[in-house]
C-alpha cells in the first residue's frame, strides 16, 4: 500500500504540491489527471525518490515503511518502479544491458523484449535516438524485467501510434494483472483474481486513451499542485471532457 | 638500397631538436645502453613469474600464445622471443630484417622522417630493435599477432620501430602491448611505427599501453594506406604515465581507402598526454573517423584531431568526449580542413562531468549511485569499433574492466 499524508513539496524555492494525499490500496490502480504544469510529473518523482522534490511536509509511506527519506535505489528495491516520459540516453549502455540491470539477476531479455516487439533495439544504446514510441515500449520492458509492486507512469501514451497503443496499453494491464490473460489461463474467477491482486499503479494520462486497455479503480485530479475529486475515472475524463478543468478549480475551492 | 649512412646523418642533425608538442625530455639522463636477456623458448614463456605474466596479460600479450598468430616480446632493448604461429604471416626482429632482406628498405623510414625531432634520431642513431609483422598477398589471419615492448630495467630509454604491412589483398590483426615489469618506475620508450596497408588489406592494429607512473612516452606513427584498403587502429591507455605525445598520422593515397582511429584514455592524477589522431583524405571514395573517449581523474589530456579533405567525395567524422571524474584538465582540439569544394567533414567534441539526470535514471532501475555512476563510466568508455574481431574487443573491454577500479 502507498499512503501519502499531507505532503508540502519544493522544487527549488517554489512550492509544487501542496496539501497532497492519497491512498493506493494493494491491487489497486489510480488514474491521475490533470493539465500541463499541475504538477503530476512532480508527485510521480517525488514518490520515486528524485531529490531535487524536496518534501517539506508529510510523509510517504510505503508496505507500511515511512520512506519520505529513502533514496531513490532503496525505493527501487522496495518494489517501487517509473515508466519515463522522456528518460535520458545512456551512450555506450545497451538496452540488453539495462534489462538486465532493471532484473538483478538472470533474465532471458530477448524473450521479455519480443512481448512488446523490441528485440531489433536490444544492441541499441537505451534511449538513443528512439522514438516516442519506441521509449515507452522499452521502458514497459524495464518495468517488465524489475517488476516492482508500485508502478508509476508517466503518460504512457504520449507519442504512441495507433498501431502501438493496444500493445502499450494491454503491457500496462498485463504488468498490473488486469489482463484478461490472467482470467482466462487462470482456473479462478474474476473476483478471485481480483481479490488476490497486489499490484498497484498511478498512471498519469492526459487524454485518457489509456482507459480503453486498462482498467482503473480510481481517479484523481491534480490542479495547480492539490488534488481534488477522487471518483471514478471515466466521469473524471467526460467531466474534464465537458467542463473543463475549470470545474476542478471550484472543487478545490470548496475543500479548503 | 637505403643508405643507413644517410638516414644517420640527417638523425645527427637534429639530435637536440625538441619536439613541437608535448613537454622536452632530457634523454642525456637516461640510460640506451644494451641490455641482454636471455631468448625464451615457448615453454619458457609461459614460466614467466605469475606477476610478470599479470602485467603482460594486462597489456595485451597471452604467454600461452593460445589463440595468437604469432607472438613478438622484446625486454628492455632485447628480443626474447619471436615466432609465427600462422602461414602467410611472419613476424620478425627489425634488427634481423635489416640485415638479411632487402625488401625493408621499401619501407624503413618511408613514412616517418628521420629528422622529425630528437626522438626519431634516437630511434635510428641507438636503435635497439622491433618488430615487422607483414601478412602476405592475400593472406587472411584469424588469429591476432601479438607484440609486447618490455621494460624491466628502471631509467632505460627504449629506443623500438616497428613496421607492418599488410600485403594487397591480405587481412591482419595485431594487438600490441607496451608494459613495464612491476618493480620499473621510471624510463623513455621511443617508438616509431610505419603502417602499409596495401590495396584492399585490412588491417586492425589494437595497442594498449600500461606503463609505470614516471615512464615518458613518445610513439612516432604513420601510416599509408593503398585503394579499397582498411585501417583500424586503436589506443587504450588506461594506467598512469608521466608524460605521452604522439600524433598518429595517416595517409589515405587510394581511392576508397578508410581509416578509423579510437583513442581511450583514463588519465591518471599527475599523469600528462598529449594525443591526437591525423587523417589526410587524398583520393575520392576515402573515409575517416576518429574518436576519442578520455577520462580525467585528475589529469591533463589533451585530445587532439585533425582531418585534412584534399579531394571532393571524401567523407570524415571526429568525436571526442571528455569526462571530468575527479578534477584535471581536458582539453580537446578538433580540427577539420577541407581543402576542396564536395568534402563532407563533421565534428562534434563534449567536455563535461556525468549527467545527474543519467544517474537518477539508474537509481530509479535500482543500482547504488557508485553503481550507476561505474555503470555510465563503463558505457561511456565502450566504444563500437566496426570491423575488429570479437577476439580484440573482448581484450579491449577486460583491459576496460580491469581499470574499473582504477576510475573510480
Amino acid at each position: 500500500m502507498l499512503q501519502i499524508e499531507d505532503l508540502r513539496v519544493k522544487l527549488g524555492e517554489k512550492i509544487i504540491l501542496e496539501h497532497i494525499d492519497m491512498e493506493i490500496g494493494q491491487g489497486e490502480t489510480h488514474v491521475l489527471f490533470g493539465p500541463n504544469g499541475s504538477g503530476k510529473t512532480s508527485l510521480l518523482m517525488t514518490i520515486m525518490g528524485y531529490p531535487q522534490y524536496k518534501v517539506v511536509r508529510g510523509r510517504i509511506l510505503f508496505k507500511g515503511e515511512d520512506i519520505t527519506e529513502l533514496p531513490m535505489d532503496e525505493r527501487a528495491q522496495m518494489g517501487i518502479g517509473m515508466s519515463y516520459q522522456r528518460p535520458p540516453t545512456i551512450n555506450g549502455l545497451k538496452t540488453y544491458q539495462m534489462v538486465e540491470i532493471c532484473a538483478r539477476e538472470e533474465v532471458d531479455v530477448k524473450d521479455l523484449a519480443s512481448r512488446v516487439n523490441f528485440q531489433d533495439f536490444l544492441e541499441r544504446d537505451i534511449n538513443a535516438g528512439f522514438s516516442g514510441g519506441e521509449i515507452k515500449r522499452s521502458e514497459l520492458l524495464q518495468l517488465m524485467a524489475q517488476n516492482p509492486d508500485l508502478m508509476l507512469f508517466d503518460e504512457p501514451e504520449s507519442g504512441v501510434d495507433l498501431e502501438n497503443i493496444a500493445l502499450v496499453g494491454r503491457t500496462i494491464a498485463s504488468l498490473l494483472q488486469r489482463d484478461n490473460d490472467h482470467a482466462v489461463k487462470g482456473q479462478k474467477s474474476k473476483m478471485q483474481l481480483k481479490l488476490e491482486r497486489t499490484k498497484m499503479g498511478l498512471i498519469i494520462t492526459h487524454t485518457g486513451h489509456i482507459l480503453d486497455y486498462v482498467t482503473a479503480d480510481k481517479g484523481q485530479v491534480l490542479y495547480d499542485g492539490r488534488l481534488s475529486c477522487i471518483s471514478n475515472p471515466r466521469e473524471i475524463l467526460s467531466c474534464i471532457g465537458k467542463d473543463g478543468y475549470e470545474e476542478c478549480v471550484r472543487c478545490i475551492a470548496g475543500t479548503s | 638500397m637505403h643508405s643507413r649512412d644517410e638516414l644517420r646523418q640527417r638523425a645527427e642533425k637534429v639530435r637536440e631538436k625538441k619536439a613541437t608538442l608535448g613537454p622536452d625530455i632530457d634523454l642525456g639522463q637516461f640510460d640506451d645502453a644494451p641490455v641482454p636477456h636471455e631468448y625464451l623458448a615457448d615453454e619458457e614463456l609461459c614460466q614467466l613469474p605469475e606477476e610478470e605474466q599479470e602485467r603482460l596479460i594486462m597489456a595485451g600479450l597471452d604467454v600461452t600464445e593460445k589463440g595468437r598468430g604469432g607472438t613478438f616480446f622484446q625486454k628492455d632493448t632485447t628480443v626474447i622471443h619471436c615466432d609465427t604461429r600462422q602461414e602467410g604471416v611472419e613476424v620478425l626482429p627489425i634488427r634481423k630484417a635489416l640485415e638479411e632482406h632487402d625488401w625493408i628498405n621499401e619501407y624503413y623510414w618511408k613514412l616517418v622522417s628521420v629528422d622529425t625531432d630528437k626522438y626519431t634520431a634516437a630511434a635510428e642513431l641507438g636503435l635497439h630493435d622491433g618488430y615487422v609483422i607483414r601478412a602476405l598477398p592475400g593472406s587472411k589471419s584469424i588469429y591476432p599477432v601479438q607484440a609486447c615492448l618490455y621494460v624491466d630495467k628502471d631509467g632505460l630509454q627504449q629506443n623500438v620501430h616497428n613496421i607492418i604491412i599488410a600485403e594487397e589483398d591480405s587481412e591482419l590483426h595485431v594487438i600490441t602491448g607496451c608494459s613495464t615489469s612491476p618493480h620499473t618506475k621510471s624510463g623513455v620508450h621511443v617508438g616509431v611505427s610505419e603502417f602499409y596497408v596495401k590495396k584492399n588489406a585490412k588491417l586492425s592494429f589494437t595497442m594498449i599501453h600500461n606503463w609505470a607512473e614516471d615512464m615518458l612516452v613518445r610513439p612516432r606513427s604513420v601510416g599509408r594506406v593503398e585503394e579499397g584498403g582498411l585501417f583500424l587502429n586503436n589506443y587504450i591507455c588506461m594506467k598512469p604515465v608521466k608524460s605521452l605525445q604522439m600524433y598518429p598520422t595517416t595517409h589515405l593515397v587510394g581511392k576508397d581507402a578508410v581509416a578509423r582511429f579510437y583513442t581511450i584514455i583514463v588519465g591518471a592524477p599527475g599523469s600528462e598526454y598529449d594525443v591526437g589522431g591525423r587523417i589526410f583524405l587524398k583520393e575520392r571514395g576515402d573515409r575517416a573517423e576518429i574518436v576519442a573517449r578520455t577520462i580525467s581523474n585528475g589529469a591533463r589530456i589533451i585530445a587532439r584531431g585533425h582531418l585534412i579533405g584534399e579531394v571532393p567525395e571524401v567523407k570524415a567524422h571526429l568525436e571526442c568526449r571528455g569526462l571530468l571524474l575527479n578534477g584535471g584538465v581536458i582539453h580537446a582540439v578538433p580540427e577539420l580542413e577541407g581543402r576542396v569544394d564536395g568534402v563532407e567533414m563533421s565534428h562534434e567534441a563534449a567536455v563535461g562531468k556525468i549527467a545527474q539526470e543519467e544517474i537518477q535514471y539508474l537509481m530509479s532501475r535500482g543500482l547504488s549511485e557508485d553503481e550507476a555512476t561505474s555503470t555510465i563510466v563503463r558505457g561511456f568508455l565502450s566504444v563500437d569499433i566496426p570491423g575488429l574481431p570479437p577476439q580484440l574487443k573482448a581484450e579491449i573491454d577486460r583491459a576496460i574492466e580491469a581499470s574499473d577500479k582504477d576510475v573510480m
